[in-house]
């Protein structure tokens, strides 16, 4: 999608912009970002995929995909309410799922498993944003950006309240990295170890929904879940420490819309389609290659080391066993 | 305590060790202690004490208290009635001094973390920040590989524990607890959902590494007969009621008759090994009669 100004932008340097890739590498990522328009979609994606692939990973480890998911359509209540109002859209989302996400924080471990309720308030949300939108008279283009993505369309003040946003969100997210660990792989441990588990399930909610208003500029609330959860969730299933599975997954989400900004570019479909098709398909590839992986070690090397060993433990155990 | 066992030469732990002086070198002493939520009791009257080193295994069925009288000594419950110390103080969070083994659910299988890191929580976890200081984490690195070696889990350090077996998991979590080398123990229902081979060899690693470590240890369970060996002293939960004192005092047909005011009959087999009838509404049976390594009288 690209609005009024992005399109003034555009015809302005009309004269400098081709229609395809000339498969000369560093000329087309010159004449690329030669568009202010580019640059802003660049500096704003870059800095939300960030956000989104490092917040993604705990998403992934905490189980709480459903409530991102959730968060964002709440969000676009919010972002359809602001239009109305003749706001900023992403302010609206901003606010209100900081709202609900808080919501969700204190309600914590009684929500855990109550998926109907999540759903019904996300329909509902859902509903009412559409009713704002309907209610709305002015461009319908509006609504449209914010169910898909307007990544093109942001302006510089927006670029840089997102890259505002980003730095407080990984500050925080740095201040309670080990804990925050800690919990979301043990909860009753960490409780034990005197970890306030409470208050930090609802601080990462909060810095969820900042990471989700972020990430909507890019691929919208209904496609969100590419950029939040795919590159936690590849990370998860790869990485061995949670130090490289959050470069992991923070670099995967920052590659998946660079590439998608550049194709968006030179063909005629949107950014958050690439978004999501190459989150998918990244996805898919780091389930077949763990798949092979688990097969391959089963089947040469672990299988008969690990029975040596298991017997080797059995008979050290039995000369061990203290009888009464 | 760990040498009051009357017609039971010393368990694995060595040579008798003195008694537990009473109010000062106790780990955990409880006078007339109620453990319950919100107005509703579930078990009172609860006089007892845990020495240093000593094993005290607490038996009863599901729902009877037994993780509650763990997350009261943990702190993260207060107390329903009575009195409550540990280590002579008030139970606090995230006290240092105890290793805490929940009760186990399987890790999610694609979990890609390694062992190490899993333990590693233990030692640094619940510190606030990321980790800088080159020093800290070598500290850190050698106690995980310590922690690792001691509960035989070095060989799969690396691995993911997503693809580890509930025995394997279940030594890193043990690992995990005692990186810090805790004074005392928690262990609710290590056995649950472990196969008769591990359950063996899970509750023969504790009373290794409590021979070793010197920890007391607090071991939940529904069935003694893995443990039976090890145990010092048993705590049986059942009907609201709590008794304590060794296996030979505790699980006799009189004593349980007399305390749950039925008609309870323990049994023992030729391998030593007790079967509580009678009980059936208050406790959870042994799974299997077959047990390999056999708990000898």
């Amino acid at each position: 999608m690209i609005t009024t100004s992005a399109m003034a932008t555009l015809s302005s340097q009309a004269s400098g912009f081709t229609a395809g890739p000339g498969w000369n590498l560093v000329a087309d990522i010159q004449d690329m970002l030669s568009f202010a328009f580019m640059r802003h979609a660049f500096a704003a994606g870059t800095a939300s995929a960030i956000v989104a692939g490092l917040v993604g990973y705990f998403v992934v480890l905490r189980g709480s995909s459903f409530a991102a998911h959730a968060i964002s359509h709440i969000g676009f209540a919010g972002a359809a309410g602001a239009v109305l109002l003749g706001l900023n859209p992403v302010l609206g989302v901003a606010a209100l799922s900081l709202w609900a996400s808080a919501g969700m924080g204190v309600l914590g471990k009684r929500l855990r498993g109550r998926d109907v309720v999540i759903g019904l308030i996300m329909a509902a949300s859902l509903g009412l944003g559409y009713l704002f939108i309907s209610l709305y008279t002015g461009n319908a283009q509006n609504a449209y950006a914010i169910l898909f993505g307007q990544i093109f369309g942001i302006t510089t003040g927006a670029v840089l309240i997102t890259i505002g946003t980003s730095v407080i969100v990984l500050s925080l997210l740095a201040a309670v990295y080990r804990p925050l660990l800690f919990a979301s792989l043990d909860e009753e441990v960490a409780q034990a170890r005197g970890i306030p588990v409470g208050a930090l399930g609802i601080g990462f909610m909060l810095l969820m929904a900042l990471a989700v208003s972020e990430a909507v500029q890019v691929s919208g609330v209904l496609l969100i879940f590419a950029l939040l959860v795919a590159p936690g969730a590849i990370a998860e299933r790869i990485a061995r420490r949670p130090a490289a599975a959050l470069a992991l997954s923070g670099c995967l989400a920052v590659l998946i819309t660079w590439v998608s900004l550049a194709l968006s570019y030179y063909t005629p479909y949107p950014v958050s389609f690439y978004v999501t098709s190459l989150a998918f398909a990244g996805y898919l590839a780091a389930r077949a290659w763990t798949a092979w992986r688990g097969h391959a070690g089963r089947s040469r090397r672990f299988a008969p080391r690990r029975q040596r060993r298991r017997d080797a433990g059995m008979r050290a155990r039995g000369t061990a066993t203290v009888r009464l | 305590m760990g040498a009051a066992r009357p017609g039971r030469p010393p368990g694995p732990s060595g040579p008798a060790r003195p008694p537990a002086d009473p109010g000062s070198g106790a780990v955990i002493e409880a006078a007339g202690l109620a453990a319950g939520y919100g107005g509703r009791t579930i078990w009172s009257g609860a006089d007892f004490q845990v020495g240093a080193g000593e094993f005290l295994t607490v038996l009863g069925s599901n729902g009877a208290g037994k993780s509650t009288l763990l997350r009261m000594v943990l702190g993260l419950l207060p107390t329903a009635g009575g009195a409550l110390r540990v280590f002579g103080q008030p139970p606090r969070r995230g006290n240092p001094g105890i290793g805490y083994v929940p009760q186990r659910r399987a890790l999610d299988p694609d979990l890609s973390i390694s062992a190490e890191d899993l333990v590693g929580l233990g030692v640094d976890g619940h510190r606030w920040g990321v980790r800088l200081s080159r020093r800290n984490a070598r500290q850190r690195r050698e106690a995980v590989a310590g922690a690792l070696a001691a509960v035989g889990a070095a060989r799969y350090a690396r691995r993911a524990v997503g693809r580890l077996s509930g025995g394997e998991q279940q030594r890193l979590l043990l690992a995990q607890a005692l990186v810090t080398s805790p004074r005392l123990l928690l262990l609710d229902e290590p056995l649950a959902s472990l196969d008769l081979r591990s359950q063996q060899a899970v509750s023969q690693l504790v009373a290794e590494l409590r021979a070793q470590q010197d920890f007391a240890v607090v071991f939940v369970t529904h069935d003694i007969n893995p443990v039976l060996s090890i145990t010092d002293r048993v705590m049986y939960i059942a009907g609201g009621r709590v008794s304590v004192g060794t296996p030979d005092e505790v699980i006799t047909s009189e004593n349980l008759s007399r305390l749950y005011q039925a008609e309870v009959e323990v049994l023992s087999d030729s391998r030593g090994r007790l079967f509580v009838v009678g009980l059936e509404a208050e406790t959870v049976h042994p799974h299997s009669p077959v047990s390999p390594a056999g708990v000898q009288p």
